[in-house]
């Protein structure tokens, strides 16, 4: 890869999101480790789902909203004029909170999003590739061509996880992916998790404090401040966080003395 | 287990491809942008249309010279004047005639005017122009008038006047006016509204504040979403078949000891209508009693009322603006089906204006429906003079409805 | 104080509930008088020795003169308008829709909303003046007056396409509009651009919302009576010729019934036959379309 000088993949710097007057995060400064798992943690409202939109340019759709500061990825600002949103979104993939997967066969999901972006390979094992990465191939292998509605909770959140996959990215947010999820279909994404890394960075935002702990290897916290604007607090080793943290504030998140 | 390939287009290759994506989707974003264009050309289209054909050049003759009758300019006549001119010059027996219909000296200067027009000098409109073709060709237009009909007059005639408004109907497009057939529609809504507003305020508070949940309930509103759907040509042979043919004696006025009606009065049509608006104002009824929230009712039954006292008192204080903006818009609809009314039965032509529910009628849209079915160009501009009536009709009603809805949503 | 607790029957508010239910179930009546007024008298017409079912049915011509009933002639120009109509109104309401739902700014929708409600609050009969003053004259300067007929069903088609078109456009929005918004963040984080997320994604999600406006728009246009009145033609006639004038089913029900009509003569209950038949194909189209809505809604509520 091209200015691979350093190990991190996506850097923010300064980066503040404002939705028309009202900043909703101030001045975040992140840098992300390359094929590692980040934990974006915080309250509810501090801007956690926020902050992670702006890395594939999501709140573009949101009207009204705008962004200050800049976003590096491979050395380029994702928020320059110059950069196609259309280009972020295919180079840094995201998964929602609940799962979401197209009225269409569960093969035509995965496909589709390798379709639009010119694949010239062979769809069928792409298909297969990722719904292997994703741990779904078993489990669907012979319905390809029924609906991904007819899928439980858990197997459509991996599908939407290998579709994600399918149109290779390099970073894959995800956004409380397993909050929709029962336990043991929060496990096996867990699980995923921990495989995905190899190939992917990944920044997962969670309310579930445990699931940070165990899953991931930086975490974020998130705080709001006096004027309801989110900020990182605190950036560090997952181990840090959760044995030794530097902020007060950060301590009693993570003890569960907080709110 | 890294599956990278080369398979995607990258750098430049990707960027050439998106190029190619965006050309596509701006193709068609204009295609979608030309639907929407198409539809307001259209409507811009049939506005002009209409303005159109309303205004423009008039060549005429007079049969008989005004030399004959006066000495005064014609559009200097006073009413004094004309009235000495008919008692002189009409015969007595068609005096008295006309006397009969309305008192001659009550009658206004334009009223008369139009007598004098029509039964003395007995104008006769060689040919009419559109608007666009009086304002573009005026000259050409005097040539091609003059050498073609060199005794005509011609002018800029605007056949919406005042006079138009006020004027009964007329078999001859010169004088024809719109007094009736309005009259005539109004009668219809208010008869229509009379019967289904309150029908159907109460068939919406009994299906949403009291019927069961049941399969008969699901039956109803079933019913009621096919009624919305069935064509009104179809409400029309209903009201045939039922108002005019089956309840003669009572739409007729004969059991009120009237004689000389039909079934096809001004009574079976509003009924006919009403039956139309039905289902429309009850579904619109039912959408403002949903939007009423729940806590009222629960306070209501909670400080000891009935069902009724807390519909009466409650629901449908707050529901009513709904309702009332539901019903104006059903009675635009009404004022200008056509179909049914041509079913029941709407008389063509008639210049006795309607004077209670056993008259016979005619209507504002059956008037345009004759008018633009008549061959002579005359009456196309009536017709389109007639059109923009009820469009302003219309106009009027939508536009109460909107402030009624208006004053509504902030209220909420 | 005397407070039992018993059921007391309150007079006044049964009567009430009585007045409100009879108001509920009226409209049942209604549809039952529907059908049993057009049913008798269809009976009546069928009764008739001129007519048989197989040569209603089967025949194209309609000639109550020399006791010809085929009902062919009619359908004909119904089904060739009505077709026109459609091929007008569903291409350009769809792609209204498209634009309304995806595209449009708040700005832009309030002007191009209530254009497109007025559009549909204009009287039909307001149409056919159009259909037969504007449209006919400019299809004739395009084909020609030897090649098209002063009344000809494509006038009327095409303006009858403009009538449905904000009703196939506001319906469709709405199936557009209630595509869930995760589905479109799901195609645009995969890196799809907006035609692409608008047409692969929410069109196809909103596919049966988007059927049953079609259905509702054939249903209104085979049951729309006053433009074909004016600009399609006074006299049955079987083509498919949009060229040509044809009296559709509708048409023939107004021009038989606005003139003078005595009970019980065969012309009066052949209408009849006519509006039964047109009431049950519009109900059907109706039933269908209502089922595809609400196992759509089902689908995302």
């Amino acid at each position: 890869m091209e200015n691979n000088n350093n190990h991190y993949s996506i850097e923010t710097k300064d980066l503040s999101i404002h939705y028309g007057r009202f900043t909703a995060v101030r001045n975040v400064n992140l840098k992300v480790e390359k094929q590692k798992i980040t934990a974006i943690i915080g309250p509810s409202g501090c801007g956690k789902s926020t902050l992670l939109r702006a890395f594939n340019r999501m709140n573009d759709f949101v009207s009204g909203s705008s962004v200050t500061g800049e976003i590096f990825l491979h050395g380029r600002n994702l928020y320059s004029k110059h950069v196609d949103p259309v280009e972020v979104r295919r180079k840094i993939g995201m998964v929602f909170q609940k799962p979401n997967p197209f009225p269409k066969s569960i093969y035509e999901n995965i496909a589709w999003g390798a379709r639009i972006n010119g694949f010239k390979g062979k769809v069928d094992e792409l298909v297969e590739n990722s719904l292997r990465s994703a741990a779904l191939w078993d489990e669907v292998k012979d319905k390809l061509q029924e609906s991904a509605y007819a899928l439980s909770g858990g197997q459509q959140q991996r599908l939407c996880i290998a579709r994600a996959i399918a149109v290779q990215p390099e970073i894959i947010l995800m956004d409380e992916p397993a909050s929709a999820l029962d336990p043991i279909s929060t496990l096996r994404v867990e699980e995923l998790l921990q495989e995905l890394k190899k190939n992917y960075t990944i920044l997962i935002v969670t309310h579930n404090m445990q699931q940070a702990a165990r899953a991931s290897d930086f975490t974020a916290m998130m705080m709001i401040d006096d004027q309801r604007a989110g900020g990182v607090i605190e950036f560090d080793d997952t181990k840090k966080i959760f044995t030794r943290p530097t902020d007060k504030r950060t301590e009693d998140y993570v003890t569960g003395r907080f709110g | 287990m890294n599956q990278k390939t080369d398979s995607f287009p990258e750098g430049s290759d990707f960027y050439s491809a998106l190029k190619k994506r965006y050309r596509v989707a701006s193709i068609w974003q204009i295609l979608f942008l030309s639907a929407l264009f198409v539809a307001m050309i259209s409507l811009t289209a049939l506005l002009y249309n209409v303005m159109d054909g309303a205004f423009g050049y008039i060549a005429y003759e007079y049969k008989n010279d005004p030399s004959e009758f006066t000495f005064t300019p014609v559009n200097e006549l006073s009413k004094e004047e004309l009235l000495t001119i008919l008692q002189n010059n009409l015969s007595a027996g068609a005096y008295k005639k006309l006397d009969a219909e309305q008192a001659m000296p009550t009658r206004s200067q334009a009223d008369l005017m139009n007598l004098f027009l029509e039964r003395l000098l007995q104008i006769d409109t060689k040919q009419t122009w559109s608007m666009t073709e009086s304002i573009l060709q005026g000259n050409e237009i005097r040539q091609e008038a003059k050498t073609n009909y060199p005794e005509a007059r011609i002018e800029f005639r605007s056949w919406l006047t005042p006079q138009f408004l006020v004027s009964s109907l007329s078999s001859r497009a010169e004088f024809a006016g719109v007094r009736t057939a309005v009259l005539g529609s109004l009668w219809l809504v208010g008869i229509a509204i009379a019967f289904a507003l309150p029908i159907g305020t109460g068939a919406a508070i009994y299906l949403q504040e009291y019927a069961p949940k049941n399969w008969f309930t699901a039956i109803i509103q079933t019913n009621l979403n096919n009624l919305a759907g069935v064509p009104s040509i179809v409400y029309g042979m209903l009201g045939l078949a039922v108002f005019v043919r089956l309840l003669e004696p009572f739409t007729s006025g004969g059991i009120f000891g009237l004689t000389d009606a039909n079934g096809r009065t001004v009574l079976s049509a509003g009924l006919t209508m009403g039956i139309l608006v039905l289902p429309l104002i009850i579904i619109n009824a039912q959408e403002a009693i949903k939007a009423v929230p729940d806590s009222l009712r629960q306070a209501s039954f909670g400080v000891g009322a009935t069902r009724w006292q807390t519909v009466w008192y409650h629901v449908l204080p707050n529901a009513l603006p709904g309702i009332l903006t539901g019903s104006i818009l059903a009675l635009s609809r009404a004022l200008g089906e056509t179909a049914p009314l041509i079913v029941v039965g709407a008389s063509t032509f008639i210049s006795v204006d309607p004077d209670g529910p056993f008259s016979k009628f005619t209507a504002l849209p059956i008037q345009i429906y004759q008018w633009t079915t008549r061959a002579q160009s005359e009456f196309h501009a009536v017709a389109a003079s007639g059109i923009i009536v009820l469009l302003v009709l219309l106009l009027t009603l939508n536009a109460s409805a909107i402030l009624l809805r208006n004053r509504f949503q902030r209220k909420l | 104080m005397n407070f039992d607790l018993k059921k007391k029957t309150r007079v006044g508010e049964s009567v009430i509930q009585a007045l409100l239910f009879f108001a509920g179930i009226l409209s049942v009546f209604i549809t039952l008088a529907i059908v049993y007024e057009l049913g008798k008298e269809a009976l009546l017409f069928f009764n008739n020795p001129d007519v048989t079912l197989a040569k209603f049915f089967g025949g194209t011509i309609w000639q109550p003169g020399i006791g010809a009933y085929g009902i062919w002639a009619l359908v004909s120009a119904t089904l060739t308008t009505s077709f026109i109509a459609i091929c007008i109104s569903l291409p350009l309401g769809l792609a209204a829709a498209v634009y309304l739902s995806e595209y449009a700014s708040l700005r832009a929708r309030s002007i191009l909303k209530p254009a497109l409600e007025i559009l549909a609050g204009i009287p039909t009969v307001v149409y056919g003046y159009f259909a037969l003053l504007f449209v006919t004259p400019v299809l004739q300067n395009i084909f020609g007056n030897e090649n098209i007929q002063v009344y000809n069903m494509l006038s009327a088609g095409l303006v009858m396409g403009i009538m449905i078109l904000p009703l196939i456009s506001s319906m469709s929005e709405d199936a557009l509009s209630a595509a869930p918004r995760a589905l479109r963040e799901a195609a645009y984080a995969l890196g799809a651009t907006k035609v692409e997320t608008s047409l692969q994604v929410v069109l196809p999600a909103a596919l049966s919302g988007i059927g049953a406006a079609l259905i509702v728009g054939i249903s209104r246009a085979v049951g729309e009576t006053m433009i074909v009145a004016v600009a399609s033609g006074a006299g049955p006639n079987f083509t498919f010729n949009p060229l040509q004038a044809a009296e559709t089913m509708t048409g023939h029900i107004a021009r038989i019934s606005g003139g003078d009509l005595s009970y019980n003569s065969i012309d009066y209950t052949s209408l009849f036959s006519i509006a039964l038949m047109l009431f049950l194909v519009t109900l059907a189209l109706n039933l269908i379309s209502q089922w595809v809505v609400n196992r759509f809604r089902e689908r995302y509520e």
